[in-house]
């Protein structure tokens, strides 16, 4: 057989030992595209479906361990969209009804696409990826894990086991920029977590360079500006020093989706509107469908 | 082409053996061309039109993007399965007709599962809910008006 | 549930459910693509990935050596005529000397299976020198041809009235379509298998299967009674399949290899195997006096035909003609010239040539409207064609003309867009992306009114044939009709139960056996000229059985009637059903219907030319996100001529079908090209509406004018939506933004980034562009 459906992690280990190139395969919304227009032609392939410990969540403390098989209609659920507002959010966005009901948060991450919905949320959350091997496991970032477009640091017998995101952290806010109103892939997408603890803003921008961005100089600026206390932003003119921060942080390019012009201010509107919503205190807390008053 | 293999999927409650099969085959692949049942349709083969859309496990998935070697042990149920029998159409078929929405009907037999499949899920659902299940359903012939009063009269039908 | 959808036979004026509507909901009409034969094979193309190059050498070698493949050929192996095309053939089966556009077919393999087809075609190399591709279509005329035959595909001058002629109000735009796919979702697919007479049959979904057949004779050098094509199912139309796809290739693999051979196209092979709509770069210059009565148009249009010529002349035609819209414009100065490039072939698509110049001229009278200080309803009704009216052609409007009466009902219909502040998230410009601000989204409602011929013109003796046989009380049609979803096979049906008073009406597969040409699903013809053909050969089937009974009764037939299906005599003593009366008979006719003759244009456009015009209106109302671009069209309403309605369930779905396709070139599709490079052939990125961005379609009116000189009154109703709409949509995002947006599609740059010079997209006219007189 060259198509192998282990039941657990330690048969997953075992297969991929006797097949060092097999192919990882977990919703196949990714690699199946490219078997079908015959860029790809797998020899062996490691199906992920029955794999039960990918497939389950859990509630660590105050973490939430997303096995890699969770798929994205299950991050849009209630119980998984309160934890995780923005993921929840985000998942929305992605494909159709079909591709969420199989694309996979793991999946989302091994294509480690720059336009990938998930991304920027696992990156403005500071989300641990966390693999597995026979030689054990390895916590990365988000940053560790995505090292180019379409390239991240699994190793040979290596796969994304979970991932680890704080639970119900502040308020959240993803934005996905797509020239249609279903079924797009984004021309820019923005998360943005305020972290009221932390009394930090985090700002993680999508399809605006190889792979996402922190806008590490936005979220300084920002996080000085604002007065925690009161949620809220004293002078409004900040807002636009914020997203022109955000602007510069961006690394668009040209191509037949979009300009890197548009996509640059793009990112500067999303995240200012981002940050206009959590300030307000209207973004999402886990619940979806709320119309959001300005 | 590398070397084929067996394997055996449940389908509409029935158990299927495929022989001597590329390993990079889709379950729309194989459904069409090896199981005899051509009704789930091949418009785009990327997920991106729904017209090869199955329930595997109760879920709707679009059977483009299924390994089909990789959907053994799974229950899928396809266009074929949702009809009820000979000379019977089920209430979704049904509507789409008195509706008129089938024109070409490529689309169609996707647009049947998904119905089918909102409907388990959601009996009720608001104008903008149908909107937004099937919004991973193309149609170029329709503009998608008879498709939704379509399932509105399945909705009055079931309820009244 | 069980329902016996047998029992709702009707006749004409009613919602009768298509004959063919339960094998497809169950999934088991056997669409092209589902087609299979014991044996058969898998075929593929080789496609040149240049959009311009020589070919120095093909070398099949590596793809014959792959086990399973069983044949590969080149243009070697085209034994009769190499070349195929609509207009005249131009196009290389499979090219010999030189490509000319990304996609262009140079070889063909057929193997055991499709994997190994595909591998095999990848085998195949060609040695191409890629050269500099022509890809701007305003200086294609002067550039080093393309093409032996030049690089002008097609020319048509319109002048009339006084060319010198002004008026105190002057509007000028350019405005710009980019180019549109039809992308119906059924893939271009058939199944040739070779016949024990050395001949072929070809079972594909296509429009046209008598202009098919006579291609293929050519090339492949047969008799017209060896080739013979079946339409399969066919999943969409809209003009990408009136030109040939797969039909000489896949029957030269059949031929050779002595199997059945199958094609089935990929997405990506679909958008780069069929033609598409033209892009039009249009210069327009409107002059009207202070009343807003126009005076004169001057307008030079530019179409890009691609690399080939397919149906490039009637669109030039169409453009040139319908220019100035459904106004009475008396002076006139237009050019239209569709030229060749190195871009994509362009042809067929609904609405082919009205819809880039309805653009236009919709633009041009709002912006007149503004100009006088006028209301943009207004302007329009003031100059609206009526009937006795002329075109600019010369041609007096003699039938239905309700232009002001499909206006008025439109604009006068209630706006049923909600209110913006009630508005669910999901249902706010940028969708479940959740982008949008509300205090930053605009609302605007613009309209479009549009003139559309219909069926072919220009002295081309179009025509269709159907035969009606009546045995046993059983009707049975013969028409070679393509049936691409439009339901032209109910229409047959209930055409049939009107004339004949039969419930049993049979059709025929359609096929170029045994039935002449129907003529192409295109132009909106076939409910006219197919329609009026199945019409006229049970008319003649019901005059043979009311010559029967004339006979048996000894009542002479004037003394006959016939009432609802029931032929009666005067007295009452006669009264027998049609079908009754032809028990032991069998009745046969054969009809080639024509419509009435129309003249050639001659040298400035003046002539005869059209048979019958349709008109349609449109209003839409749109949001938009000015600081993203983004746009949601949140109602549209329309009012369409229709002459009569014949099944007003499927005349609606042509309606909201249309509008759909008009509302996708407005806002989200185009084929992008990088120097005659395809960027976008794929559904990821060739956008087509979903459910969350079509709104409801509000239909305000059906005008129903009877057309004289329609066999059933009825016009033709696929195009009109298609053309009207475009222009609604635009007008209301121009409104909603105060921004000129001079190309459809619109994008989100165009509107965010207006005004900073980084839009990015040609806003502006290219060069100045003199309209010749």
């Amino acid at each position: 057989m060259l198509v192998f459906l282990p039941k657990s992690l330690e048969e997953t280990f075992d297969t991929l030992e006797q097949w060092p190139g097999a192919q990882l395969l977990a919703g196949g919304t990714d690699f199946m595209v490219e078997v079908n227009f015959g860029h790809r032609r797998p020899e062996a392939v490691v199906c992920l479906r029955k794999v039960a410990e990918l497939r389950q969540w859990r509630l660590d403390g105050d973490e939430v361990v997303l096995g890699a098989g969770v798929t994205f209609a299950e991050l849009e659920r209630p119980e998984l969209a309160e934890l995780l507002p923005g993921l929840a959010q985000a998942a929305r966005t992605v494909g159709s009804p079909q591709i969420r009901n199989a694309g996979t948060i793991g999946g989302n991450l091994g294509t480690a696409s720059p336009a990938g919905d998930s991304l920027p949320v696992l990156a403005a959350l500071d989300g641990r990826i966390v693999t597995a091997s026979r030689k054990g496991a390895r916590s990365l970032s988000l940053e560790e894990f995505v090292v180019g477009p379409k390239r991240t640091a699994l190793e040979p017998g290596e796969l994304i086991a979970e991932v680890r995101l704080p639970a119900r952290l502040g308020s959240q806010e993803f934005l996905k920029v797509g020239t249609r109103n279903a079924m797009v892939i984004a021309v820019a997408n923005v998360a943005l977590v305020a972290d009221w603890h932390a009394e930090a803003v985090r700002c993680a921008l999508g399809s605006v360079g190889p792979k996402v961005i922190r806008a590490g100089e936005a979220e300084e600026f920002i996080s000085s500006r604002i007065d925690w206390a009161a949620r809220a932003l004293p002078d409004p003119g900040d807002m636009e020093q914020f997203a022109a921060l955000v602007r510069a942080a961006a690394r668009p390019i040209d191509d037949h989706r979009s300009t890197a012009a548009y996509r640059r201010h793009a990112v500067g509107i999303c995240a200012q509107r981002a940050l206009g919503r959590v300030l307000a205190g209207g973004s999402a807390q886990g619940q979806e469908g709320q119309a959001w008053v300005s | 082409m590398g070397e084929l293999i067996d394997y055996t999927l449940r389908v509409n409650g029935r158990e299927h053996d495929v022989a001597e099969a590329w390993l990079g085959e889709s379950l729309l692949y194989v459904l069409r061309e090896r199981l005899g049942l051509p009704g789930s349709k091949n418009a785009c083969e990327q997920g991106e039109c729904g017209s090869c859309s199955v329930l595997m496990d109760g879920e709707l998935v679009c059977s483009c993007l299924v390994l089909a070697a990789g959907a053994v042990g799974a229950e899928i149920v396809t266009i074929e399965g949702l009809t009820p029998g000979d000379d019977e159409l089920s209430d979704i078929q049904t509507a789409f007709l008195a509706e008129g929405g089938v024109q070409c009907g490529f689309c169609t037999p996707g647009f049947v599962v998904s119905v089918h499949d909102l409907l388990e899920h959601n009996p009720n659902p608001t104008e903008l809910e149908v909107r937004e299940a099937v919004s991973g359903n193309l149609c170029r012939c329709t503009g998608y008006g008879r498709i939704l009063a379509a399932v509105q009269a399945v909705q009055q039908a079931r309820q009244g | 549930m069980s329902i016996d959808l047998g029992v709702r036979r009707g006749r004409l004026g009613e919602s009768v459910a298509r004959p063919d509507g339960i094998p497809k909901v169950r999934g088991q009409i056997a669409f092209s693509s589902d087609m299979f034969a014991e044996g058969m094979l898998w075929g593929h193309v080789v496609r040149s990935p240049h959009p311009a190059a020589r070919i120095r050498a093909i070398d099949v070698s590596g793809a014959l050596k792959i086990p399973g493949v069983r044949a590969v050929l080149t243009f070697d192996d085209v034994p009769g005529r190499k070349t195929y095309g609509l207009d005249y053939p131009d196009q290389p089966v499979f090219a010999w000397d030189c490509v000319r556009y990304m996609g262009e077919a140079v070889a063909a393999v057929a193997a055991d299976h499709p994997e190994t087809a595909r591998r095999a075609a990848a085998a195949v190399v060609v040695d191409y020198v890629p050269t500099e591709p022509l890809t701007d279509s305003t200086i294609a005329e002067d550039a080093e041809p393309v093409h032996p035959l030049g690089n002008v595909l097609h020319r048509q001058k319109v002048r009339s009235g006084d060319p010198d002629a002004t008026g105190v109000a002057v509007v000028e735009g350019y405005y710009e379509t980019g180019m549109q796919d039809q992308a119906p979702l059924g893939p271009e697919s058939g199944l040739a298998v070779p016949a024990e007479d050395g001949g072929i049959d070809l079972y594909i979904a296509t429009q046209w299967l008598h202009i098919d057949q006579e291609q293929m004779a050519a090339c492949l050098a047969l008799p017209l009674d060896k080739v013979r094509v079946h339409l399969a199912g066919v999943g969409g139309s809209f003009g990408a399949r009136e030109d040939l796809s797969m039909h000489i290739q896949i029957c030269l693999l059949a031929l050779r290899t002595g199997r059945p051979v199958k094609i089935s196209y990929s997405r990506e092979e679909s958008f780069l195997g069929h033609v598409h709509r033209h892009p039009a770069k249009m210069w327009y210059r409107h002059h009207a006096d202070a009343e807003g009565r126009l005076v004169k148009l001057e307008a030079k249009i530019i179409l890009d035909g691609g690399a080939y010529q397919s149906s490039s002349m009637a669109v030039v035609m169409n453009a040139a003609c319908m220019s100035p819209g459904p106004y009475r414009m008396p002076n006139a100065v237009v050019e239209a010239v569709a030229v060749r490039t190195n871009n994509p072939p362009c042809g067929a698509m609904r609405g082919f040539g009205a819809v880039q110049t309805c653009f236009a001229h919709e633009a041009q009278m709002d912006k007149l409207a503004d100009a006088l200080g006028m209301d943009r309803v207004e302007i329009r009704l003031r100059n609206a064609l009526k009937a006795g009216d002329a075109l600019i052609t010369g041609q007096v409007l003699t039938g239905a003309t309700p232009v002001a009466e499909v206006l008025r009902t439109c604009t006068a219909a209630p706006m049923l867009a909600g209110d913006p502040a009630a508005l669910a998230e999901l249902e706010l410009p940028g969708g479940a992306g959740r982008t949008a601000e509300r205090g930053r989204v605009r609302r605007g409602v613009g309209y479009g009114l549009a003139i559309k011929n219909l069926m072919y013109g220009g002295g081309f003796d179009d025509y269709s044939t159907a035969r009606c046989r009546l045995e046993d009380g059983v009707a049975t049609i013969t028409c070679a009709c393509a049936e691409v979803g439009q339901g032209f096979v109910t229409l047959a049906q209930q055409i049939t139960r009107e004339v004949l008073g039969v419930d049993n009406v049979v059709l025929n597969p359609a096929a170029t056996v045994g039935i002449g040409s129907a003529g192409s699903t295109s132009a909106s013809r076939q409910t006219w000229m197919s329609g009026g053909a199945v019409q006229a050969a049970c008319l003649a089937v019901r005059e043979r059985a009311l010559a029967l009974v004339s006979a048996r009764h000894g009542i002479a037939p004037e003394g006959l009637e016939i009432v609802d299906g029931r032929i009666v005599s005067f007295d009452g003593e006669v009264d027998v059903a049609v079908a009754e009366a032809a028990l032991g008979e069998v009745l046969e006719e054969t009809v080639d219907y024509h419509h009435a003759p129309t003249e050639e244009l001659d040298a400035d456009g003046q002539g005869n030319a059209f048979v019958s015009f349709a008109y349609s209106a449109h209003r839409a109302v749109v949001d938009v996100d000015v600081d993203l671009g983004l746009v949601r069209v949140v109602d549209i309403t329309t009012s369409q001529d229709v002459g009569r309605v014949l099944n007003p369930v499927q005349l609606v779905g042509q309606i909201e079908g249309g509008t759909a396709q008009g509302l996708g070139l407005a806002v989200m599709e185009e084929i992008v090209l990088d120097h005659g490079v395809v960027r976008n052939p794929s559904f990821t990125d060739y956008i087509i509406p979903t459910t969350l961005d079509m709104p409801p379609v509000h239909i305000a009116a059906l005008i129903e004018e009877p057309e004289p000189g329609s066999p059933m009154g009825a016009k033709g109703a696929g195009e009109p939506p298609m053309i009207s709409s475009v222009a609604a949509v635009v007008a209301a995002i121009r409104m909603a933004t105060g921004l000129e947006l001079n190309r459809a599609p619109v994008r989100p740059q165009d509107i965010a980034l207006a005004g900073t010079g980084l839009s990015g997209g040609s806003m502006t006219s290219p060069n100045d562009v003199e309209v010749s007189k």
